[in-house]
């Protein structure tokens, strides 16, 4: 048959050789398969008491019929997990310099922390007596955080970075209607995440694109050109998403509220300046900071988040619900409006925030310290720019140095090769590495964007950077089929996402009759 | 510092390699006036053990769930967690990776999201679920917003027997987007009237099953109203348990049912982090909010799986995206799913009978207190008791006897006078008889 993976003897392709056990088995590399299709009725992994007797008193609304999930012992299912757990890869293996995400070292000691029954089996809705610590907590993330960005509030309940944008966005919008001021538009440059956008619609604005300047960040001209007095705020990320600094952050910001409108900052990149620079220093009115990047709370495989928002004085007596203040007998939990000088814009989720995850940073934050956090933001550029210096003559760098805490290089250095950012990427996972973000931000052409952040040693960083010379030598010289079939060495070659799109299939199904009631 | 792998020398190599005197160098973009010159004021860093003496003491100040007999419930309940569901969730490869955008090695990731899809569409008995949300109040939220696309109409009818944090979180997305939002008083008895709210106006109409205050209701006819003039039916759940022993919301005609998956894999943890689910009908696929992962094959022929119909997501639609979502909650949804896997078909229906069984011996004990009346017939684990003196003084007193005995309905309306004798308990497998014996006698002392 047709060899498509140009290489003689390898193991893998359709022709296979099968395995002596299990169809799939390769060594240590075991496929697993749904837990659906291992599960045997009957079979439970939990022992559980007897029901007591009694009568049943669900107002005849009993479940009929069965539900179809699969039952697996506790040995299976551990099994189970472990072998899935073994197809990812993961920042505890290697470097994962995916830009924009900030993949640092989750410490042990939060994760310990967080699960103090003090804090994990706690109630949010126990009197308030009784939960005296888990309010002094938020409140000395808040002081830190406050304290960090130099802005005299902080919203602590949104969940995520973008949920965090929606608040921000929301209190800039009431505090504009509190105004009479009815503005409609929000400015967010081509370079912003797309959450920017998302989220500026969800609130009810236009959301109007500028475009990025020659050297990649904002022109004052194109914004003062688009301010008025329809805009209600200007979204913009610092240090950007082409991993450099706004050096006209405080033309911007002067621009920006004399056209009457609020400064709305993208703090998803604030690992780079912590402890170094304050955006209250800089002009913001509001900014949201993912504390699953900058305080290492772990990505979790996409979640749990939390994205506090530091605001303004302006900004401030709009934020929602609940917050927690000082009073005479200790901390006290706000959780309905009116309160003297607050006009909450509502309440953002249940309960009072993400607090396993307000733990983990906290302990993040003492461990590194004011001095820590500082050097742990300028060891994220350093490794950046030392990737920049490093792969400049052999990778097209998108605009010159010094960068932030991202080295943004766009696919020129692949012209005429044939091999696209795509296959660079994924010829970086046969390497061992999980790849750079591609194709973002949109504002270079095939970007390949790498975010080593401060987690990564010298060595490390000379070996990511030695692979990367070596790809692109072999892209140069016509190893186009090789980048084509990679990647050929991970659980999964390509997948067929188009496929998946035009036939969606999102759940298990039974082979054949027995449909969920 | 121990995370820091730089040495002072790596540091100078590495700034040589780059041409750049010293750190600052780098950051000279940033305008000089907004350079710090010197560290914030807070602390320096600290060992380990200083770190875990300090926020330790503070863990110390609260009273754990687990220290007494504990009746909490309204949103968030007390349930066994398997150990080795924490234990899973800790591996590396499953707790230090990010959202599956390289899905040739982010097959655990996944996998474990087609199955966490496969159980909620199951157990809400619905046709298709997402890979999760943040919570169950903002899926609640993403839902009516979907609800309102789908439909092309501006209003909301939110239950009374829906949780106020529901009702708030969807009343203000919808404040800033010109829609509105119709919130029906608190509805303590269950006895509200829906079917005669709905108008040809009507986008959705939101109801909680079990109500926030712990009625059972068939929703059927409810349902069929609502498609009778072109509105949608949203269930919220916010005791994931209850699926294992109540009719779900699916098989009596919903067409969008959200929940707070926290009950099954997830501590407490006051509030947060938790899990929002989200299900729905095949037709309405293409208008839901979230990542959703789907089945493929690869360049082998094998099964694999990708994220998909991204064509609705911010990171490719920008403002004309169905949400702004971004993170979902993936260790969570881990968590709910290798707990439901390990309860299987039997573990999870005796765990939701057990559940009501428990409580309806509870309610039984407690109902017959002098004074002390219960609300409800049909409940699940929890149910509303209405004692003769206001419940707030008395959970404070009962507290400082070393009992948690539920939730006053005043913490969640304190303006409403007609709930202020309201005290919803929550009775869960944690709870010993002994620990309801103790509650009745501390409720009886009290009264």
């Amino acid at each position: 048959m047709l060899n498509r993976q140009g290489r003689e003897s390898a193991p893998t392709g359709t022709s296979r050789p099968a395995a002596a056990g299990m169809p799939g088995h390769r060594g240590l590399q075991l496929e697993e398969p749904l837990s659906f299709e291992q599960g045997q009725a009957g079979r439970s992994g939990v022992d559980l008491p007897p029901l007591p007797v009694g009568e049943d008193c669900l107002g005849g609304l009993a479940r009929q019929g069965e539900i179809g999930l699969p039952g697996l012992s506790e040995p299976q299912t551990v099994r189970h997990f472990v072998r899935l757990s073994r197809q990812n890869y993961a920042i505890d293996m290697g470097a994962y310099p995916l830009g924009s995400c900030t993949m640092k070292h989750n410490p042990r000691l939060n994760e310990k922390l967080a699960r103090l029954p003090g804090f994990a089996d706690l109630h949010p809705l126990q009197p308030l007596s009784t939960v005296q610590g888990a309010l002094e907590l938020i409140d000395r993330l808040a002081h830190w955080l406050k304290i960090l960005t130099n802005m005299p509030a902080v919203a602590m309940s949104p969940a995520a970075g973008a949920h965090g944008e929606l608040c921000g966005l929301m209190t800039i919008r009431a505090a504009l209607a509190a105004a009479g001021d009815a503005r409609q538009r929000v400015l967010v440059p081509e370079s912003a995440h797309g959450t920017n956008p998302a989220t500026a619609a969800i609130c009810g604005y236009q959301v109007e694109s500028i475009p990025a300047g020659p050297d990649g960040r904002i022109e004052l001209a194109a914004l003062t050109a688009r301010l008025g007095p329809d805009v209600a705020a200007l979204m913009l990320t610092n240090p950007n998403t082409c991993g450099l600094f706004e050096n006209e952050i405080l033309a911007v910001a002067e621009a920006v509220h004399a056209a009457g409108a609020y400064f709305y900052c993208d703090g998803a990149n604030f690992n780079a300046i912590v402890g170094r620079v304050r955006p209250g220093d800089l002009g913001i009115d509001a900014m949201h900071i993912n504390l699953h990047k900058t305080f290492s709370t772990p990505h979790g495989g996409g979640g749990p988040g939390a994205g506090p928002v530091v605001l303004s004085e302006r900004l401030a007596p709009f934020a929602p619900l609940p917050y927690v203040v000082h009073g005479p007998q200790g901390f006290r939990l706000v959780e309905q409006a009116g309160e003297p000088g607050h006009a909450p814009i509502g309440r953002m989720k249940s309960f009072h925030g993400q607090m396993g995850m307000f733990v983990r940073a906290l302990a993040y934050m003492m461990s590194h310290g004011a001095d820590g956090l500082a050097q742990a933001a300028g060891d994220a550029v350093l490794g950046a720019n030392y990737l920049l210096a490093r792969l400049s003559d052999v990778m097209s760098a998108s605009f010159p140095g010094p960068c932030m805490h991202e080295a943004l290089f766009d696919d020129r250095f692949l012209k005429d090769t044939g091999v696209t950012t795509l296959d660079f990427a994924k010829a970086l996972i046969d390497a061992g590495y999980h790849p750079m973000t591609m194709y973002f931000p949109l504002v270079v052409h095939g970007a390949l964007l790498f975010e080593p952040t401060e987690s990564e040693s010298r060595e490390s960083l000379d070996e990511l950077i030695a692979t990367l010379r070596r790809l692109a030598a072999a892209a140069q010289a016509g190893a186009v089929e090789d980048f084509r079939a990679a990647p050929r060495y991970a659980p999964r070659r390509r997948l067929d996402e188009t496929m998946a799109a035009r036939k969606p299939v999102l759940r298990w199904r039974p082979a054949q009759g027995g449909t969920a009631k | 510092m121990r995370y820091l792998p730089l040495t002072l020398d790596d540091r100078q190599v590495m700034l040589a390699a780059i041409g750049a005197a010293d750190l600052d160098a780098l950051y000279r973009d940033v305008p000089a006036s907004a350079r710090l010159k010197a560290p914030v004021d807070l602390p320096m860093h600290a060992g380990e053990m200083a770190v875990e003496r300090e926020i330790g003491a503070l863990a110390a100040k609260n009273r754990a769930a687990g220290q007494g007999p504990f009746f909490l419930g309204a949103g968030a309940y007390r349930h066994h967690i398997p150990a080795a569901v924490d234990h899973l969730i800790q591996r590396s490869e499953f707790l230090t990776s990010y959202t599956p955008y390289q899905p040739e090695i982010a097959q655990g990731t996944l996998q474990y999201l087609f199955e966490f899809q496969s159980q909620v569409a199951l157990i809400t008995g619905m046709e298709v679920a997402n890979a999760s949300l943040y919570d169950g109040a903002t899926a609640c939220a993403e839902a009516v917003l979907m609800a309102l696309r789908v439909t092309r109409r501006k209003r909301a009818i939110l239950s009374g027997g829906l949780h106020p944090h529901y009702r708030e979180t969807v009343a203000t997305a919808l404040s800033f987007m010109a829609e509105e939002a119709l919130l029906l008083p608190a509805d303590a008895s269950g006895a509200e009237d829906l079917l005669s709210r709905i108008d040809p106006e009507t986008a959705c109409v939101v109801v909680q099953n079990p109500t926030l205050f712990g009625h059972i209701a068939d929703l059927s006819s409810l349902a069929q109203a609502c498609h009778d003039k072109g509105a949608l039916l949203i269930v919220a759940v916010s005791e994931v348990v209850s699926l294992g022993a109540v009719r779900p919301p699916g098989a009596m005609g919903a067409d969008i049912v959200v929940a707070e998956g926290q009950s099954i894999g997830l501590p407490l943890s006051f509030g947060g982090p938790y899990l929002g689910l989200f299900a729905t009908r095949e037709k309405f696929l293409r208008q839901m909010p979230g990542r959703l992962c789907g089945q493929t094959l690869d360049e082998d022929g094998r099964r694999g799986f990708v994220l998909t119909l991204s064509a609705r997501e911010q990171h490719i639609r920008r403002e004309k995206a169905t949400s702004n979502i971004c993170t979902n909650c993936g260790l969570c949804a881990l968590a709910f799913c290798i707990h439901l896997t390990l309860l299987g078909e039997a573990g999870f229906t005796h765990l939701a009978r057990l559940n009501h069984r428990l409580a309806a011996q509870a309610a039984a004990r407690l109902g017959a207190l002098p004074g002390v009346r219960l609300l409800n017939s049909g409940f699940f684990n929890e149910f509303t008791l209405a004692l003769p003196v206001p419940a707030a003084p008395l959970v404070e007193a009962l507290a400082a006897q070393g009992v948690l005995a539920g939730v006053p309905l005043s913490r969640l309306y304190p303006d409403d006078a007609a709930l202020a004798n309201l005290l919803l308990v929550a009775v869960t497998e944690t709870n010993s008889s002994e620990d309801i014996d103790r509650l009745a006698a501390a409720i009886a002392g009290g009264l």
